[in-house]
């Protein structure tokens, strides 16, 4: 048993510091610590700041650009990010379809991906909910029937009908990873495919769903007889359960937010020096102390557990411990933005100020972004199911 | 960060679960031992002495074995784990713990060779009836000079005070607390045992112009051994809840793999495999926090981490394990439904072990209060020093 990181990790450490905190355009740091939304432009730029130093997809294989880091430095590279206000790489580029196309694409298809993945040239958009398939996705119902008579290279086209939503930044997508029906007469996870589409092909329509912060986040996507070359497949057909369960898997592990929970907390903590009446601190309400004392208890808990986790971690296989991180992770996430409207206190109601408004800005995106999080415990796998998880595959808990 | 155990520690955790797990293999026989004074087993002790358990964490040279942290904790949450009654936090780890911090090397060697062999048990007696969790001296005041020093005042509810083979009792100086030692059968002292919920030991101690030793230096303030004696019976006091966690879960999701209602097993309710899972949650979150305080305490001996940070490090591990104790404790009840509330049944036992661990050396609200008072001074908690 050891406290102190290595030399070697220790130095890791100060190296992801110095690079996060100097070399990330600045505004894209400052709009995160001011805890604005990113523009398409700012999330590009700060992938490519990453990607042109070689970190911005550690967790691929070496030869598509990852590295052989050890678990515990890939959670180092996560936290400094995150504690310099920098965004995570875009999550459907570098833990979703990135991984998937590494692990089990053709080369053909890993060539013609994954450098423009890592850099993020490509934006891809994930496509797996529909509006009857959510938790459980594998009733999903958009079709893919193979026409073996057209297309060119003889490989023959799917002919992609369905809808797929909460499909998150569609707009910005060029790229749509799916998955698909392509054996409607088997059990349901054994007819489903892994297909990839380009977004501006014809019968691709995304449609804008308001978020309940007035936000435009997420989308339907529909597909209306939308013609995909069968060199698309990623992998063999049917076998797209197998990759999504694989997806899912790093999706849990990439989705609990310490650093940056850990970050919005102590500029909450700043923020209630001097948000008490006439300009005093509310720290010296034990109340809200209390509540802050608590919730920095409660976060270094689960980083401490996200050590533990990574530690144990066998090679590419998430430890089922992740899932205790998912639903911590994303309750904690919850809580902080909750305390935030708190500390606000009236001037949170203040969320559609603009210029010449007396309101800080923190106290105007308070809410907003307390609206916004409560999806966090509802994606990846929402909270209930991460708990059917615990309960089925770690407590032998069966029902 | 290296949470694991080396190979040589896990065998100590393999040979002292054999023998517990033997001692304690069922609730019933823990039970008709806490029913006898002194509350724990003579013979389960001395085998604990002799796999050299009970000096453990005191030096070679005054007859301990020289190990730390980390093999303490891996003991004391075997001790949870059966929710054993002996009191190795409390005579080894504390009352023993301030022997080898605050004694001259002739009493170290006199007291902790005894302790480890087994035939010497000593508590320490310092809580009051109007101290709450302050770790100085009030009600009872010491006076005297050079060896010759007697004691006066109360301090109750001292645990296993009354079958204590020597009190190490905490009393009111000039410029603070001072340690010192009272023997059984000292003059004006009067030891009044009573059961405590958990199944342990506790006694009103008297001292009435008691003649009392010095522990190290005569009539010095001890404050700081004190805190951080303290601060390492609060981190082994986590790990022995740990233990008692673990147990109280894994024996909660056995029931309801078994237990049968409305013709399926409990576990088919998610109602309660959810709750379950909460439970689960709570365990592996206080797990990090506690065996994060033992690797902050374990790098206190080569001066890496002061002896403010190993206190703050207790009290987050204190208020994580108190409100993951009240969590899992209650909640195996309640999944149980009645057979939890009996006598028989473990699960109560082990929600009572909780509340006594939690009520001894500080509760969570205590612990948080004592973070607050530090809450301007960083911005974020780190973990590493
Ligand atoms: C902001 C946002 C962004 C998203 N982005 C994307 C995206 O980019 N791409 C994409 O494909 N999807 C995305 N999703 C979809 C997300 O994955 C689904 O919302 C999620 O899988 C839950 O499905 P559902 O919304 O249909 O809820 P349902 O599955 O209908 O669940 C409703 C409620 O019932 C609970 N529940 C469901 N099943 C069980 C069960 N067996 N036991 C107990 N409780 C259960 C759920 O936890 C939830 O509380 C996004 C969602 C949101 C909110």
């Amino acid at each position: 048993m050891k406290l102190q990181l290595s030399d070697e990790d220790a130095a890791f450490r100060e190296e992801m510091h110095t690079f996060f905190t100097t070399q990330i355009p600045q505004d894209v740091r400052d709009t995160v610590a001011a805890r604005r939304e990113l523009s398409k432009e700012q999330i590009v730029a700060s992938v490519q700041a990453m990607n042109a130093a070689g970190i911005a997809v550690p967790n691929w294989p070496v030869e598509w650009g990852g590295k052989d880091w050890t678990p515990l430095q890939r959670h180092i590279w996560h936290e400094e990010m995150q504690l310099a206000n920098v965004p995570p790489p875009l999550p459907f580029n570098a833990s979703m379809v990135g991984p998937v196309i590494a692990a089990f694409g053709s080369q053909e298809i890993k060539e013609r991906f994954l450098p423009k993945t890592a850099n993020l040239d490509i934006w891809w958009s994930q496509g797996f909910s529909e509006p009857d398939a959510g938790s459980d996705l594998a009733s999903l119902r958009t079709t893919a029937v193979r026409d073996p008579s057209t297309g060119s290279g003889g490989a023959g086209e799917y002919v992609v009908n369905g809808q797929k939503t909460w499909t998150t930044l569609g707009q910005y997508g060029d790229w749509i990873f799916t998955l698909v029906r392509t054996d409607p007469s088997v059990k349901k996870q054994a007819g489903i495919s892994f297909l990839l589409i380009d977004m501006s092909s014809p019968g691709v329509t995304v449609r804008p769903i308001e978020l309940i912060d007035g936000g435009h986040e997420v989308n339907e996507v529909w597909f209306e007889n939308v013609r995909v070359p069968a060199e698309n497949l990623v992998g063999e057909e049917n076998k797209g359960w197998d990759y999504a369960k694989f997806l899912l898997g790093n999706e849990r592990v990439g989705v609990a937010p310490v650093g940056s929970t850990k970050r919005t907390l102590s500029q909450a903590k700043e923020y209630a020096k001097t948000a008490g009446p006439g300009g005093t601190s509310l720290l010296d309400d034990p109340l809200v102390a209390a509540q802050i004392a608590d919730l920095e208890n409660e976060i270094l808990a689960l980083e401490l557990t996200a050590l533990r986790v990574v530690a144990n971690s066998a090679d590419g296989k998430p430890h089922p411990a992740s899932s205790v991180l998912k639903l911590r992770g994303t309750e904690l996430q919850q809580a902080v933005t909750e305390l935030f409207v708190d500390l606000a206190g009236p001037l949170a109601l203040a969320s559609g100020a603009g210029e010449g408004s007396d309101v800080p800005d923190l106290a105007r995106v308070a809410t907003p972004n307390y609206l916004n999080f409560r999806k966090a415990s509802i994606y990846g796998g929402s909270n209930e199911v991460q708990r059917q998880i615990i309960a089925g595959t770690i407590l032998g808990l069966r029902g | 960060m290296d949470f694991q155990l080396d190979s040589e520690q896990e065998a100590l955790r393999d040979a002292v679960r054999a023998l517990l797990t033997k001692a304690y293999d069922t609730s019933e026989t823990r039970r008709a031992v806490t029913k006898q004074d002194p509350g724990w087993d003579d013979k389960t002790w001395r085998q604990l002495a002799e796999m050299g358990v009970l000096g453990l964490p005191f030096a070679e040279e005054d007859g301990g074995m020289g190990a730390g942290p980390a093999e303490v904790a891996i003991v004391a949450e075997e001790i949870g784990r059966v929710i054993a009654p002996e009191p190795f936090v409390e005579a080894v780890v504390l009352a023993g713990g301030l022997v080898a911090a605050a004694g001259t090397a002739e009493q170290r060697a006199e007291i902790l060779g005894a302790v480890a062999e087994g035939g010497l048990v000593p508590a320490f007696a310092h809580t009051e009836p109007a101290s709450r969790y302050e770790l100085t001296a009030t009600g009872v005041t010491a006076s005297g000079s050079g060896d010759s020093w007697t004691l006066d005042g109360v301090k109750e509810p001292v645990l296993g005070g009354a079958r204590a083979d020597l009190l190490i009792v905490s009393a009111a100086v000039d410029g603070g607390t001072g340690l010192f030692l009272v023997k059984p059968d000292a003059d004006g002292l009067t030891r009044t045992g009573y059961a405590t919920f958990d199944g342990g030991r506790a006694a009103r101690v008297a001292f009435d112009d008691t003649p009392a030793t010095p522990l190290g230096e005569a009539g010095a303030d001890q404050s700081d051994v004190i805190a951080a004696t303290v601060a390492q019976a609060q981190i082994a006091y986590g790990h022995e809840s740990l233990g008692a966690m673990e147990t109280a879960l894994r024996t909660t999701t056995e029931y309801l793999k078994t237990r049968k209602q409305f013709g399926v097993p409990l576990m088919t309710f998610q109602a309660l495999t959810f709750r379950a899972a909460d439970m689960y949650v709570s365990l592996e979150l206080a797990r990090s926090t506690v065996s994060w305080a033992t690797l902050v305490l374990l790098d206190a001996s080569t001066g890496s981490t002061s002896a403010d940070e190993v206190a703050e490090a207790a009290s987050r591990a204190k208020l994580q394990v108190s409100k993951a104790g009240r969590h899992i404790g209650q909640e195996a009840i309640q999944l149980h439904g009645g057979i939890g509330m009996t006598a028989e049944y473990s699960v109560g036992h082990y929600m009572s072990r909780l509340t006594a661990i939690d009520h001894a050396l500080g509760d969570g609200r205590h612990h948080l209060n004592r973070l607050v008072s530090t809450l301007g001074d960083h911005s974020v908690v780190d973990p590493l020093p």
